[in-house]
């Protein structure tokens, strides 16, 4: 109710006062988290983060921002207002991505050199659960109604489907060459998972776990080596997949009905991870070779503007309206 | 029956699981060769030495196989040449036909020729051109990298410089002749000049004993002197007898490349991109110390097993042995893109990396090297230059 009121009124021209959203950026290499202002893109501040912050994601109530930091064997929580850490959430070794349930709680956490998912209570801080996986956990995405978070794994070459109240494995489904990213559609009927090496995102049904489609990229003039798909975003009617392309500097957009690729936006170089802003006007890429972060447009379907951020930026979130 | 069956209850996996598992059984032969102690003493041999990469791919492979069913098994024995092969016939009567051999090329050969039909091996050591080309044997797949591919390496980067005046130094080896050789055929094919050749005759002196160097820094500038005008000093030298002593001992102030400086490497210890640092960190908890060569060669090697396996569901040689070669095989191995075998010798096409030893300086393919089929394929012996006919079906 409160978008289409927002809608509504932005469409009759009307002045808002701003209740502007954050960008907050993990910053692989500098050990910091850059906050950027959502509006105006004015970079607001940059803040220590702990050694080798990548996963990146905030609470529903736009009030803690986790931070994975990686080498430091913890998440770290951090007040979105004064970026004073706030508490640190035990993790398990070397935490490289993880998924909030939608209720906000728990936290489903991969731990990439131990083969292991765990779950960790925000509240409590207690772990409530460590699951074996496959060789190298990354990727995480959660069903919208929270009954299934998927891991991948990049070695083993799969995405694991997990049930969230036993804890256990009920489903493999085998993808192409490292997979690195997992993402449901907002109704929860299709899994998006990137595999990098493969070049390829598999379409797969999460109810049988079937693979229902293999999405593929080709860019004139650019080594197919290079086209490596990482980071992936839907739009909330599943019309658009977004699909970030690693070393070709590329994010792909691609039909959510027929996966057809319908066009390729220039970003910067090492293109990772992606996050819409809640109005889904504006998609945010971090570019971890050239230290920037692209601003596309999404309706126009075009870069408007790339902002320096810190050093080797990795992960990106943004508050919630 | 009873252990996989009791992983899967504890990995709970109740659903649409391979009614019986799979055994799949491998054996890491390693022949050790007598030789000299290395020239630094950071490459002091070690008893695990490739035996630890395949007890990492092993569990990389047993992780992933509890998911369907799969249980790994992998042997490990080294033997003196003489044992070399009552070692493999033994191997063989103890049932193994997926085998990983790290051999030289005689003892390679004698094992792919006294294997049974249904008989896997995989070359994690041999870099001999000729086993890629005329002595090609249908039942032997190569993950070691050829002579020519990691020459080939070198060359591109030092064209891609414009280092193209070499001074080429060599052993007095047939193994050093051998990889000199390589180097002509690289300039030749990317374009460098070799000014010069000189040979560093292996006297059996000038090791790096107590003060060695006062002796090393007083006899490699006489030996670099007068040569012609050079951009870059290629060392050919496959046994660790002179290279070392080149860099900053030449006569003129240039770049030590080959086998001291930068060198064309599978892998090293430093080598972080893409997702490699995962690799270092599991593989130096595993076996306390750095990963070298020959562990990721033979962890490579089981690597490739292990995926066949996933995507065949099947642990039968000559079945994961077509796939290895079909146009569906792909392995990451943490190089940046997927290694696939060519299908006409039994290579893996791989990128080489460019090390000075602290970091991956380049990694070749460089680029701007095209090829129709594959920029990798800019790496050894392409299909029309190997001699190799023992794989004729596939390559049609």
């Amino acid at each position: 109710m409160m978008r289409q009121a927002l809608a509504a009124l932005l469409l009759s021209g009307v002045a808002l006062p701003a209740q502007a959203y954050k960008v907050f950026v993990s910053n692989e290499r500098g050990n910091t988290v850059t906050v950027l202002d959502g509006e105006t893109w004015e970079v607001l501040a940059e803040f220590p983060a702990g050694n080798r912050p990548r996963g990146i994601t905030v609470s529903p109530d736009g009030k803690e921002l986790y931070v994975c930091a990686s080498d430091d064997d913890t998440v770290r929580v951090f007040d979105t207002e004064t970026y004073e850490e706030l508490h640190q959430l035990p993790s398990g070794p070397d935490p490289e991505l993880f998924v909030l349930h939608p209720s906000g709680n728990p936290l489903y956490i991969a731990n990439e050199d131990d083969n292991l998912v765990t779950v960790t209570d925000v509240k409590t801080r207690q772990i409530l659960a460590e699951i074996p996986v496959g060789v190298e956990p990354e990727g995480m995405g959660i069903s919208p109604d929270g009954t299934r978070v998927v891991n991948t794994s990049e070695t083993t070459n799969m995405a694991h489907f997990i049930d969230t109240t036993t804890f256990e494995i009920v489903q493999n489904t085998l993808v192409d060459q490292r997979p690195r990213f997992a993402q449901f559609t907002a109704d929860g009927s299709l899994l998006y998972v990137s595999a990098e090496i493969g070049g390829t995102v598999s379409v797969v049904d999460p109810a049988s776990g079937e693979v229902l489609h293999k999405i593929t990229f080709e860019v004139t003039g650019i080594l197919p080596e290079l086209l490596q798909p990482v980071g992936v975003r839907v739009t909330q009617d599943g019309s658009r997949v977004f699909v970030a392309l690693g070393p070709s500097n590329r994010v792909a957009v691609v039909d959510g009905k027929t996966w057809e690729v319908l066009d390729y936006l220039l970003v910067g170089q090492r293109v990772w991870q992606l996050a819409f802003t809640p109005d889904e006007k504006f998609l945010i890429t971090t570019n971890g070779n050239s230290n920037d972060v692209s601003i596309i447009d999404v309706a126009a379907g075009e870069v408007v503007q790339s902002v320096p951020v810190g050093q080797q930026p990795w992960g990106v979130v943004v508050t919630p309206q | 029956m009873l252990r996989p069956v009791a992983a899967l209850c504890l990995f709970g996996i109740l659903a649409g699981l391979p009614a019986n598992a799979q055994n799949v059984a491998a054996a890491v032969l390693r022949v050790d060769y007598p030789s000299l102690l290395p020239i630094s003493r950071l490459d002091l041999p070690t008893e695990d030495l490739g035996f630890a990469g395949a007890v990492l791919a092993t569990e990389d492979n047993q992780t992933t196989g509890q998911f369907l069913g799969q249980e790994y098994e992998t042997r490990t024995v080294s033997a003196t040449p003489e044992e070399a092969r009552s070692t493999f016939d033994q191997l063989i009567a103890d049932g193994y036909r997926i085998i990983i051999v790290m051999a030289r090329h005689d003892d390679l050969l004698g094992f792919a020729d006294a294997a049974p039909g249904g008989t896997l091996i995989l070359n994690a050591r041999a870099t001999d051109e000729s086993l890629r080309s005329e002595d090609c044997r249908a039942n032997v797949l190569h993950v070691a990298p050829s002579e020519q591919m990691l020459t080939d390496a070198l060359a591109q980067f030092l064209v891609w410089k414009r280092w193209d005046r070499w001074l080429v130094i060599h052993g007095s080896h047939p193994e050093d002749l051998s990889l000199a050789a390589a180097y002509e055929a690289s300039a030749a094919k990317f374009g460098a000049r070799i000014v010069e050749t000189r040979e560093f005759t292996d006297t059996g002196g000038a090791r790096a004993t107590d003060s060695g160097h006062v002796l090393v820094q007083r006899q490699i500038p006489v030996f670099t002197q007068g040569a012609s005008r050079h951009s870059v000093v290629v060392a050919a030298d496959a046994n660790d007898i002179f290279a070392p002593y080149l860099p900053f001992q030449t006569w003129d102030a240039a770049p030590v490349t080959g086998s001291a400086g930068l060198r064309p490497v599978t892998w090293h210890p430093a080598h972080e991109a893409w997702g490699a640092t995962q690799m270092q960190n599991r593989f130096e908890e595993l076996a306390g110390r750095p990963m070298r060569e020959e562990d990721y060669q033979a962890w490579l090697a089981l690597r490739v097993v292990g995926e066949a396996v996933t995507r065949t569901q099947s642990a039968d040689p000559d079945a994961l042995r077509d796939y290895m070669l079909g146009p569906d095989f792909e392995v990451a191995a943490f190089k940046g893109q997927p290694l696939t075998f060519r299908d006409w010798n039994g290579e893996l096409r791989q990128p080489i990396l460019l090390t000075d030893g602290r970091i991956t300086v380049s990694v070749s393919p460089q680029e701007g090297f095209l090829h129709q089929v594959s920029p990798l394929d800019t790496l050894g012996l392409d299909r029309p230059e190997s001699k190799c006919t023992a794989f004729g079906e596939e390559s049609g």
